[in-house]
């Protein structure tokens, strides 16, 4: 029964509590259950708070039998990136530093879910501090990949997808800061969407890079997503760059109708370092949409190699600003033994950062520091104007740009960590999003040869959702959902 | 760029970290190669380009200075490694 309720998508569920086929303590301990038979291999959670979701799940129920919660998603599990805090459960940002750090607030998205009568399941894992694409970094052991358990899951919402793709709970939120909705979702063979930077409140979310960090949904089909991304979104006054844009009713544009869509395809997106096979599915999907009246057309974008640089940059410089706070006075980790102030402060942070995470802080100390703050800081910000202004070139001719997520499917446990530059140019595809500020949406379009899900990409214009949702809608109408080899038994399962 | 032993000593200065002398030269390493690879942006000519620090033109955003949450002392304590009389403790900062 239980594995039967996770295979549903989060709308599908949410109607069957509605029409109460199904309690939502019911699919609280389907989730429970998934987890409990699958967690020790796949590694999607860093906390489960068994006993708080099927509490919350019959305070749902109850609302639910009153008629007072009818939405979409009321009674539906659902899992939280470690990064977003929720109120009295623990929160650690996949970090040693954060090691019991319970938050007195919740996060705006996630109270936002707990108004819809979402049931939160647990917090998911993650690349320490969001840095990285492999979920490796965790300081609580990577995630597994349900498509192949030896390869990694995309990162860093890595044990979001995963819980996803392993039928764990039907959604969960993550967060994308450089592609870490997108890339982990397509990894996955689930659907993610990164929405246009300001759509979605980042008030409690742990930050990384302030200027482009960015909440939501990943789930298994774009329904799931436009409703996940509805219940979130909005003007919040607790975070100043949040904006009240409309546009805003997701689920309304999946009419499966694109005829006459103007789709661009970057000529420069299918150049060198991308896997042949991830090409030919991503052209096929431009196909797909082609032979549904899109009309399809390719351009140069230019400036593509330059984002990654950019991005480091700028990402490294906010992250060594943000992650300041971690000092062991006010909460988390803390060293067993040192001289003074001074010495606790630095002896905590060393004990407690991942060597990602110090990459990354003194990596942004030093493009910040007086002597190369122009050269290097500040030619990012140009950087960034440059690579904004070819974005807005591009969306004066097409409504959509179109291409792959990655430029591969998901690798082997273990192969990323040795060379970070390699892992980051993984990224290539993804951080110029961020750096626009643009919408994004990730999607299956295919399988390689090794069996494992391939990622199509869609970009929209600033608050144009609705229309790179109506697109990915209608692609992915004409295919069929494929659930990962692990949950359907065809991998070692127990 | 080569990373001295200096700049690494600099940067672990600003960043309050203290590095082993393995991972100090690991980072030394890491630093320069990084920096070499970034360093691809001078092939740009971003002369007379404003730094965009915001993808669109948000403003100032204003509202009045109102409190608006409650004392939450003891909770935000409770999180505290070490804390005392409703303050944190942190080691003698000076004799």
């Amino acid at each position: 029964m239980g594995m039967e309720l996770m295979s549903m998508t989060a709308v599908e569920l949410g109607k069957k509590i509605q029409a109460k086929e199904i309690s939502a303590v019911e699919a609280a301990q389907a989730a429970i259950d998934n987890i409990k038979k699958r967690d020790d291999t796949l590694n999607c959670f860093v906390t489960v708070d068994e006993e708080g979701a099927l509490k919350r799940a019959k305070q749902v129920q109850a609302e639910i039998d009153a008629g007072r919660l009818s939405g979409p998603l009321a009674g539906v599990p659902v899992g939280i990136k470690d990064n977003m805090c929720v109120e009295g459960m623990l929160t650690t940002c996949s970090s040693k530093i954060l090691s019991g750090f319970t938050p007195t607030y919740t996060a705006t998205a996630v109270e936002k879910l707990h108004t819809a009568g979402a049931v939160i399941i647990g917090k998911t894992n993650m690349d320490e501090f969001a840095m990285g694409s492999t979920t490796e970094t965790s300081y609580y052991g990577a995630t597994k990949n349900p498509w192949d358990t030896s390869r990694v899951p995309g990162g860093s919402s890595g044990g979001s997808a995963a819980a996803v793709a392993g039928e764990e709970v039907p959604y969960a939120l993550g967060s994308d800061t450089g592609g870490s909705i997108r890339q982990p979702a397509g990894f996955c063979g689930v659907t993610g969407v990164k929405p246009t930077y300001g759509r979605v409140s980042r008030y409690g979310l742990i930050a990384y890079g302030s200027s482009l960090d960015q909440i939501g949904p990943i789930a298994k089909d774009v329904t799931d997503c436009a409703a996940v991304l509805e219940a979130i979104c909005g003007k919040d006054d607790r975070d100043s760059t949040s904006v009240s844009e409309s546009g805003s009713d997701f689920t309304s544009a999946l009419t499966g109708d694109v005829k006459g869509l103007k789709i661009g395809i970057p000529k420069d997106y299918f150049l060198k370092g991308l896997d042949t096979e991830v090409k030919a599915h991503v052209l096929e999907a431009a196909e797909a949409l082609k032979l549904q009246g899109a009309v399809i057309e390719e351009f140069d974008l230019s400036l593509v190699e330059y984002a990654i640089p950019a991005y480091y940059i700028i990402a490294s410089a906010e992250a060594s600003s943000n992650l300041e706070r971690f000092d062991g006075v006010k909460y988390g980790y803390r060293a067993d033994s040192f001289t003074d102030l001074h010495n606790m402060y630095k002896k905590t942070r060393s004990e407690g950062f991942g060597a990602e995470v110090k990459r990354r802080i003194m990596l942004g100390a030093f493009v910040l520091s007086s002597g190369y703050f122009d050269a290097y800081y500040m030619k990012a910000l140009r950087t960034k104007a440059l690579i904004k202004q070819a974005f807005d070139r591009a969306f004066e001719k097409y409504d959509i740009i179109l291409g792959p997520v990655a430029p591969t499917t998901a690798l082997k446990l273990g192969d990323s960590l040795s060379d970070p530059i390699k892992m980051y140019l993984g990224d290539v595809y993804t951080v110029s999003v961020n750096l626009a500020g643009l919408p994004g949406i990730s999607l299956p379009c295919g399988y390689d040869s090794k069996g494992l899900p391939v990622g199509l990409q869609l970009l929209g214009r600033h608050f144009d959702e609705k229309t790179m949702l109506r697109a990915a809608y209608a692609f992915e109408q004409t295919r069929q959902y494929e659930r990962a080899p692990f949950v359907k038994g065809g991998q070692a399962n127990e | 760029m080569q990373i001295t032993d200096e700049t690494i000593e600099y940067v672990g200065i600003l960043a309050k970290l203290e590095l082993s002398g393995e991972e100090r030269e690991q980072a030394k390493k890491d630093m320069s190669n990084m920096l070499d690879y970034v360093g691809m942006l001078n092939e740009l000519d971003t002369e007379g380009v404003e730094p965009m620090s915001h993808a669109f033109p948000i403003h100032n955003v204003f509202r009045e200075d109102e409190v608006t949450n409650g004392d939450d002392r003891e909770n935000m304590l409770l999180n505290a490694p070490e804390a005392k009389e409703g303050t944190y403790v942190v080691p003698k900062t000076f004799n």
